[in-house]
Parts: structure tokens; C-alpha cells; sequence
């Protein structure tokens, strides 16, 4: 089966198993491994990329639904206009280890395009499908939910909080 | 960009930071290798089982591909690690589900997991030993004890004996990116591996022994590791060597890249746990004895129980005062896949069952959580059991203060305790419950002391200091810590600086990435050597450039006098140093505190450098009806000798914290005739955004004279507070005294009931309210087992075991 799509920004033109996963065309195929594999199933959340704009998990998404449509990944997305908020991001603890997070990014891109002030709830449950193993979610949280006056900054000595 | 500074205690964005958010660090399975083959592993369906018949029949195999069982090794069939009893690949018998009997390799991912039909194995099963009671019939896999003063006499002196059993689960590490290594042979004859790994020198050792290569033909590199937690300590040594195995017989590179299920199937655990313990006090709650026994289910293999054993015992007493203490532990055998490291390495259990303990004897002496603590804390200058004298930085008593302060925790507690009985139905039950924990940073006993690890400093092109350790960053953010540290003791900016990768052809061994001992132990030997490098480049331009003026280095800027202009640039003064001088490389070794010993025989001594202290405040609303589980908030003040990078440090606290909770209430590996059942990320269930409570990070800083600018490890700190605190909370909010956890609503339920069965059946017989004996109404009474006393008088004769 032959699929057009547009990666990126570009057109590309892929020969392929109707039913083979999105995330091995880029990971293997297109060799953009920014996208990750944590479970295969939809439940990590760590392969989300842009399909017409809306996060999808390209884990759960087969070749054949990807005809004429545009996929935005992590690459091009961070690169892109999201860049402010993933520096943003960084600073705020949002990464450790790092391997939600290209997950987590067009995740949080995609609801900030919808919302671009949203509370701790709406972040929780926009990311509730994400899971992130080393943060416990508050760097994520302080670095989205910036109104949120409880998703505070750790404090130290000399410090009122 | 703002210019950013990376001063010791301000928080710079960490340097691989964008390239992890933006896709571009690459992880085990991203790296592209020119001709990879993939592997796939073939596992025992059975726990334990005669290993009758094991053939390779390749036209079953679907295509072009090898196979590797423990006929074909090169050497000794055991993984090195703290011994090799760990087989590589099963030999004749297996020991337990999903143990590795054959590996394939072929051209693709799919082709190799149809390459396992190639491999015929005919098994006759052996009756197997699934439990910790049936366990006691094998070999042990470690044991150690430890006694101080007269515990027998205090026991029969004490007003008050309490007894309570803890138990608490596996726990699975769910980083997010599963385990994965690539290996291949150079042509001649050397062996790489590169791929997901917390400790170079461990997969190295393991190789040179497994392949009996010489030491200099192995090289070992960690790509970008995302998340370790422990699962990344032990189990790449065994992934490696399969790789390896498979690169031999096939000719070419070959990746073993886990996908979930087989990782959760295929790797090592937190080892479940048994912690008993009979405690003589006074009658105003004093802590006169301790009588505590440990047992871990090691599973079938020993990887590294024997210290994980070592760690729960030098935890086991909580951060308390008790002059006779005898404490035994067992690492029991069974049938079951191997347990390993997991952040906290065996003192989550102990301090979870400790500080149940101690609610446990506050309720039994009409105490309230935070008075039975604050009377019997440690401080500055206090023996532990092990006869350690605490340090001047021993800041328990600092940290339950300002949790409970900062909580209103007594208050809070009481009001939970007075409403419960007169809640509504349908309403929210709330409870707050208090943890009062420590962390021994760096390794145990004389683990220092023997390793002294290396790291090296040297004058590198362009006049940088380039440093070179072994330490991998899974996450924990050395990559930023590092660089603060250097800079700061070299009087160096950042741009002065670059950071070996982790590749066992350039660094040293500085140890493996592992009991918070990165910045503290590492740290500490990095300061010095960026120091020693930068101090003889500044003596040498002194004496050649500047008339033997005393300089000063600020900022990677040589300075003659604090208000002059800047001489000259540190990298132009090292440039130059290179020229006309030559090479300089300096290599500093970790010198553990002089007056520090350990007696590992009687564990009696300095167990660690020192320790890492905390105090969490967990909120809960249950539901009466479900009774879900809902964290509401937690409070953790942690004290952390010197804060480094404080969003960094909060952030190991943050993540701590609700791998804790996930631990106490909702994951739960299910095991049925020794196989997990639930090896995906539908049923292991941890903890995501919606289920996260707010987590309030307050740091103390009492600076620690031996780690740099006075930090303390804090990695697994927070591992140990957030179960037994969320535990209490729950019995605030619901009178279910929880000594096991996952408290998941199903068992609450049952423990629910069996309290109410065991308080009608007191009723019926003594036909009056329990009073005090309350403690024991909500034991949970096992299958074969009596309930427990909760409280006995000395003397009383033990509950059944």
C-alpha cells in the first residue's frame, strides 16, 4: 500500500503495511526516533505526535489512517513554535530523565494552542495519559499551570512560601 | 536567553534538558548501527522445571538467524556482580518463570521474535516454592545480624511490650524507556557494548568475565538512560552479556531492545518484605528496646540481596534513640524471577514497617504520632544502634518539627480521630498521617572506603578542564550538578568546562551511579580535582606571566586583586599552559572521612558517611463506600545538607515522593504459581497526573562537612517517607490500622471487615468497648494465622507465626 503524508512540513511518500504502526514509520523509517516507545499499547502516552494538529499516540495509529494527513513530531514541533515554552519547560524541572517528554511536549503544545492559561486540573487531566516516572508531575505542572498559585517553586531556608 | 548562572544553590536550565525535550538525546534504541541484527529471548513458562531437551531447529526459525543457549558459551555461566551465581542462560534446570533459556537473532524485530519458534524445549516440571513459609526449605541467599545492649532484660523491664508484622509488595520500576543494549565485536576481536545503564564499570566487569577478555578489549559506553531507579544497577550486567552472545554467533552488531511486557516479565524487582518487630517501651512512649526481624524474598537468584539485606538492617531502627537493639535479616530463596535494586535499596520496607511501629505504640499509649516521635528522635551527637555518633548536621528533629508546623499536623490528626466515628455516610473520610525518615548516602559500611573512586580532571583543547567520570545521568540531573560544582570550585564559568561521556574506554572507575552517592561522593572528588587542575594553572601564569603576584580565578577570569581588571581568561592561561608546559591531568580519589570505621561482622561502626533526613505530611480523603484512596497533598520537609540545584533537588524529592505513594497504594505486581500477571501498563498501575497530589518540596541545608559546598546524597531520600506517611493517613481517615502495603481499596476492604468481625467478637465476649486494646481490632488475621496482638504485656507468649 502507498501512502502520502506530509511529516514535518514535508511530503513524503511511504510503500508499507497498511496495518504498520506510525511509530515505527518515523522511528525507523524516517529516522525520527524523538518519538518513544514506552508501552505499544496507549497507555505511556510517550509516542503522542500532531495528526492534523490533535495529539494522537502514533503507537495506536496504523499507516493506512496517515493518507493526506499532516503528522507534526517533537523534532519539528520544539524546533518550531513551541520552543519558548519547552525552554520554559526545562527550566521549570519539567525533564529528568527525558523519556516522557517528547510525549509530554506535544501534549502540553496541543492543549496550550486550545488554553493557553490553564489550571492545575486542566493540566492534570490533559496530561493523565502521559506517564512520567521521575517528576511526580510537579515541574510539569509549575511549568504549565503557571497561574496556579499551590504549584509553588520548592522553597528553602529563608524563604516564606 | 537571559544569561544564566550556575552558582552552588541557583537552579540553570539543565544542559541536556532541550535535547531530551526536543527528541534529539538518543536512547538505547535510538541509535542507528550500520547491518543490526535484534535479538529476542526465549523464557521458562515454568517456575521450576528440568531443562529435558533444548534444540535449535533453524528451518523453523522463518528466515536467516542463530540462536545462543548455555552450550554455546565462552565462559563461566554467570552474570559478575557482587558474585556469579546469577546463570547467564539457563543450564539443565530453570528456577523460574521467564527465565532466559535461549536468545535468537535476525535481521529484523519481527523476524526475531518468530526466530523463537526455532528453539524446541521440553520441560518436566519440579515442584516449585512460591512463598516466604515454604522458602525457609532452601538455602538461604543472605543473612546478617546485628545486637546492641541487653534486649532480652529491657523486653522484661519494658512497661510495655508492642508487637506488629509489616509486609510490603514488589514494586516494578516503570521507567519509561524499557532496558536496551547493542553489542558487536570489533574486527579485532574487541567487544563493545553501548545502550541503557546506570553503572559502565558493572557491564564491563560482567563481560570481561562472561567472555574472559582482558580488560582493555571491552568498552563499554551508556547511551542516554531514561530512568534507572535501580532496575538500570543490576540487570544491563545479564542484558549485555546476552547481546554480546548473540553479536558472536551472529558476525554483527545486535540490539536487545525490551518491550514493555518482557521488561516487566524479564527484570529484577523491589524485593518483597516481612518486617517484625517487638518493642519494649516506657510508659510515657520511650523506646527501651527493639527486637526486629527482617525477611526479603529474593527470588531465585542472589544479584545483589546481600546488600539490599545490609541496607534494610542499618534502617531498620527508624531515626530513633534505642540503647538495646538486636535485629536479625534473611534474603530467602524462592522461585520466583530475581529481585534487585530499587531506589531506597531495601530501606523503604524497614522504614515503612519502623514508622507503622511507631503509630503502633503511640495508639497503644494514648500518644499522638508526632509526640511519640519527638520523644524519641536522634540528634547531633546520638549513638545509633550500630554505635554511630550522629554528626552535627543529624536534622531529624528539624524536619518533623516544620513538617508538623507547617502542617498544623497535631491538631489536624486529633480532629480526623474525633470526626471519624461520626461521619455521614457518603462522605469523604480525611486523614493526615506523619513519616519521620533518614537515607545513609553512599554506599554501605566500608564500600567507600574500599572503592576510593577516581575521577579525573585535565587540560583539554582550548584550554577547557574536561572532567571524566563514569556517572550516568538517568535523570537525576548530574549533568547539571556536575558543572555547578566544578565551577564553582575551580573559580571557573561553565563555558571552562566539557564532561566525558560515560565510556569505559576514557573515564575511570568513580563507581557505579547508585546510592546517592553521585553528588555527594563523585561530586566531592570532582571539586577537588578541577580545583587542583585550575590552582596549577594559576601558580604557573603567576610565576611566568605575572611576577609571582598572588591570582585569583573568578569566573574562569585570573584577577590580581579583587577590584583590578581581569588578567587574562582562564582558557587563554591553560592554552598557554599546554604550550609551553605540557599535558596536566590530575586524578583525585574519594577519601572518606579518617575517623570513620565499620565492623562488618558485627555491623557495629560508621555505616554511612552520613544521612539524609525527613518528615512527610500526607493528606488523604477516602471514600466510605469504595474506600478509594485519594492523595490530597503531601508535605515533605527534607534536609539535604546543601541544595546544589534546588529545582533539580526538589524535583529527586517530587518524583520520590509519588513513586512512594504509587508504592503504599496502587501497584501491586499480581503473581500466580510464580508468574506476574500484570506485565503491561493497563494492570501495573502507577501513579499519573490525575492521581498526583500536590507535592510542597521544603528544603532545610545544615551543609555536611565531607560532600561538596556541604552537600548530601538525596536521590533515594524520599523513597523511604511517603508510604508509611500515606499509610497513617489512611488509618486517621478510616480506623484500619494498614500494615501492609499496596493498601488498595480491595484489601482495605478486607481488612475493614475482619476489624469489624474481631471487634464484635471482643464485644461478644467482654461485652464493653475495647478501649485500648482498639490497636489490635483492625488486625488483619492471615489464612493459617492467628491475628496478632497489636499490644502485649511482657511475657505474653508470641502470636503464632
Amino acid at each position: 500500500m502507498r501512502v502520502e503524508l506530509t511529516v514535518n512540513g514535508r511530503a513524503v511518500a511511504l510503500d508499507g503495511h497498511p496495518m504498520e504502526r506510525l511509530l515505527d514509520v518515523l522511528r525507523e523509517r524516517l529516522s525520527l526516533p524523538g518519538t518513544k516507545e514506552g508501552c505499544g499499547e496507549g497507555e505511556c502516552g510517550a509516542c503522542a505526535v500532531l495528526l492534523d494538529g490533535e495529539p494522537v499516540l502514533s503507537c495506536l495509529v496504523p499507516l493506512l489512517q496517515c493518507g493526506g494527513r499532516r503528522i507534526d513530531t517533537v523534532e519539528a514541533i520544539a524546533h518550531g513554535p513551541a520552543r519558548g515554552f519547552v525552554e520554559d519547560f526545562v527550566a521549570a524541572g519539567g525533564v529528568q530523565c527525558g523519556a516522557c517528554t517528547p510525549g509530554i511536549v506535544v501534549t502540553a503544545w496541543a492543549l496550550l494552542q486550545r488554553n493557553p492559561s490553564p489550571t492545575r486540573e486542566q493540566v492534570a487531566e490533559a496530561l493523565a495519559g502521559n506517564l512520567c516516572r521521575c517528576t511526580g508531575y510537579e515541574g510539569i505542572f509549575r511549568a504549565l499551570a503557571r497561574k496556579d498559585e499551590d504549584s509553588h517553586a520548592p522553597s528553602r531556608p529563608g524563604e516564606t512560601s | 536567553m537571559t544569561p544564566q548562572t550556575s552558582a552552588i544553590g541557583t537552579s540553570p536550565p539543565r544542559p541536556d534538558g532541550f535535547a531530551k525535550a526536543a527528541g534529539e538525546a538518543r536512547y538505547a534504541d535510538d541509535l542507528a548501527v550500520p547491518g543490526l541484527w535484534y535479538g529476542s529471548t526465549v523464557r521458562s513458562p515454568h517456575p521450576h522445571a528440568r531443562l529435558a531437551e533444548l534444540s535449535w531447529q533453524p528451518l523453523k526459525a522463518g528466515g536467516e538467524a542463530v540462536c545462543v543457549t548455555a552450550r554455546d558459551l565462552p565462559g563461566p555461566n554467570g552474570v559478575q556482580l557482587i558474585d556469579d551465581s546469577w546463570p547467564v542462560l539457563a543450564a539443565g534446570v530453570v528456577h523460574h518463570v521467564g527465565e532466559p533459556v535461549a536468545l535468537v537473532a535476525a535481521p529484523s524485530r519481527h523476524a526475531a521474535r518468530a526466530a523463537r519458534e526455532g528453539v524446541a524445549a521440553l520441560y518436566e516440571p519440579l515442584p516449585p516454592v512460591l512463598t516466604l513459609e515454604e522458602a525457609e526449605s532452601l538455602p538461604l541467599l543472605a543473612s546478617v545480624a546485628m545486637e546492641t545492649g541487653a534486649v532480652e532484660a529491657a523486653l522484661a523491664r519494658a512497661e510495655r511490650v508492642i508487637e506488629g508484622t509489616y509486609r510490603t509488595g514488589y514494586q516494578e520500576h516503570v521507567y519509561i524507556e524499557c532496558q536496551g543494549m547493542t553489542a558487536w565485536f570489533e574486527p579485532d576481536g574487541g567487544l563493545a557494548a553501548v545502550g541503557s545503564m546506570q553503572c559502565p564499570y558493572y557491564v564491563h566487569k560482567a563481560l570481561v568475565h562472561a567472555f574472559g577478555l582482558p580488560a582493555e578489549a571491552v568498552r563499554v559506553r551508556a547511551s542516554a538512560v531514561g530512568g534507572g531507579f535501580g532496575g538500570k544497577e543490576d540487570f544491563p550486567s545479564l542484558l549485555a552479556i546476552h547481546a554480546a552472545l548473540l553479536a558472536r554467533a551472529a558476525g554483527r552488531p545486535v540490539r536487545l531492545a525490551y518491550d514493555r511486557g518482557e521488561d516487566i516479565i524479564g527484570t529484577t524487582k523491589r524485593h518483597p518484605a516481612v518486617v517484625r518487630h517487638r518493642t519494649g517501651v516506657s510508659a510515657d512512649g520511650r523506646l527501651l528496646a527493639m527486637d526486629i526481624e527482617i525477611v526479603l524474598d529474593g527470588g531465585a537468584y542472589r544479584t545483589l540481596s546481600p546488600v539490599v539485606l545490609s541496607r534494610a538492617l542499618l534502617h531498620a531502627f527508624g531515626p530513633y534513640r534505642c540503647d538495646n537493639v538486636r535485629i536479625r535479616g534473611r534474603v530467602l530463596q524462592t522461585h520466583t524471577p530475581p529481585n534487585g535494586a530499587f531506589r531506597g535499596f531495601g530501606a523503604p520496607q524497614v522504614e515503612f514497617a519502623a514508622e507503622r511501629q511507631m503509630d503502633r505504640i503511640a495508639r497503644a499509649l494514648g500518644l499522638d504520632p508526632f509526640e511519640v516521635r519527638e520523644r524519641n528522635v536522634v540528634g547531633p551527637g546520638d549513638r545509633l544502634p550500630t554505635g554511630q555518633v550522629l554528626d552535627a548536621t543529624a536534622s531529624a528533629r528539624l524536619c518533623l518539627e516544620e513538617a508538623a508546623a507547617r502542617t498544623r499536623f497535631r491538631a489536624r490528626w486529633r480532629e480526623c480521630e474525633a470526626a471519624r466515628p461520626g461521619r455521614r455516610d457518603g462522605e469523604p473520610l480525611a486523614g493526615i498521617g506523619l513519616s519521620l525518615y533518614f537515607h545513609g548516602a553512599g554506599f554501605t559500611g566500608n564500600g567507600e572506603r574500599a572503592m576510593r573512586s577516581p575521577v579525573i580532571a585535565r587540560l583539554a583543547d582550548g584550554g577547557r578542564i574536561e572532567v571524566l567520570t563514569a556517572m550516568t545521568d538517568m535523570g537525576q540531573g548530574c549533568a547539571a550538578v556536575f558543572p555547578q560544582i566544578a565551577a564553582a570550585a575551580g573559580g571557573l564559568a561553565g563555558e571552562d568546562l566539557i564532561f566525558a561521556e560515560p565510556d569505559t574506554r576514557d573515564v575511570p572507575d568513580s563507581g557505579p551511579t547508585v546510592a546517592s552517592r553521585t553528588t555527594m561522593i563523585v561530586g566531592g572528588a570532582i571539586a577537588q580535582a578541577v580545583a587542583e587542575v585550575a590552582g596549577q594553572v594559576v601558580a604557573w601564569w603567576s610565576k611566568a606571566r605575572a611576577g609571582g603576584a598572588a591570582l585569583r580565578l573568578q569566573g574562569g577570569e585570573l584577577y590580581a586583586a579583587p577590584a583590578s581588571e581581569g588578567l587574562a581568561t582562564f582558557r587563554a592561561a591553560a592554552s598557554a599552559y599546554l604550550a609551553e608546559v605540557g599535558p596536566l591531568a590530575v586524578t583525585v580519589r574519594h577519601q572518606p572521612p579518617a575517623e570513620h570505621s565499620f565492623d562488618e561482622a558485627r555491623y557495629q561502626g560508621d555505616a554511612y558517611p552520613t544521612y539524609a533526613w525527613g518528615a512527610d505530611v500526607v493528606e488523604v480523603e477516602v471514600d466510605p463506600d469504595t474506600l478509594a484512596v485519594r492523595p490530597v497533598a503531601v508535605t515533605a520537609v527534607c534536609e539535604v545538607g546543601r541544595a546544589i540545584h534546588p529545582v533539580l533537588c526538589a524535583g529527586q524529592i517530587e518524583g520520590g515522593t509519588l513513586q512512594a505513594l504509587g508504592f503504599a497504594l496502587m501497584e501491586e505486581v499480581k503473581v500466580n504459581a510464580g508468574r506476574y500477571l500484570n506485565d503491561r501498563l493497563a494492570t501495573y498501575i502507577i501513579p499519573t497526573a490525575q492521581d498526583s497530589p500536590r507535592i510542597a518540596v521544603h528544603l532545610l541545608e545544615r551543609p555536611w562537612e565531607g560532600g561538596p559546598f556541604g552537600a548530601k546524597g538525596v536521590g533515594e531520600l524520599p523513597m523511604d517517607g511517603g508510604a508509611p506517611a500515606a499509610a497513617a493517613a489512611i488509618e486517621n481517615a478510616t480506623g484500619i490500622a494498614v500494615a501492609e502495603i499496596p493498601a488498595t481499596p480491595e484489601r482495605l476492604y478486607e481488612w475493614q471487615r475482619a476489624g469489624e468481625a474481631s471487634a464484635a467478637r471482643r464485644e461478644a465476649a467482654y461485652g464493653q468497648d475495647p478501649g485500648e486494646g482498639a490497636v489490635a481490632e483492625t488486625e488483619r488475621p492471615r489464612a493459617g494465622q492467628a491475628a496478632e496482638p497489636g499490644a502485649s504485656q511482657p511475657g505474653q507468649p508470641e502470636a503464632a507465626r
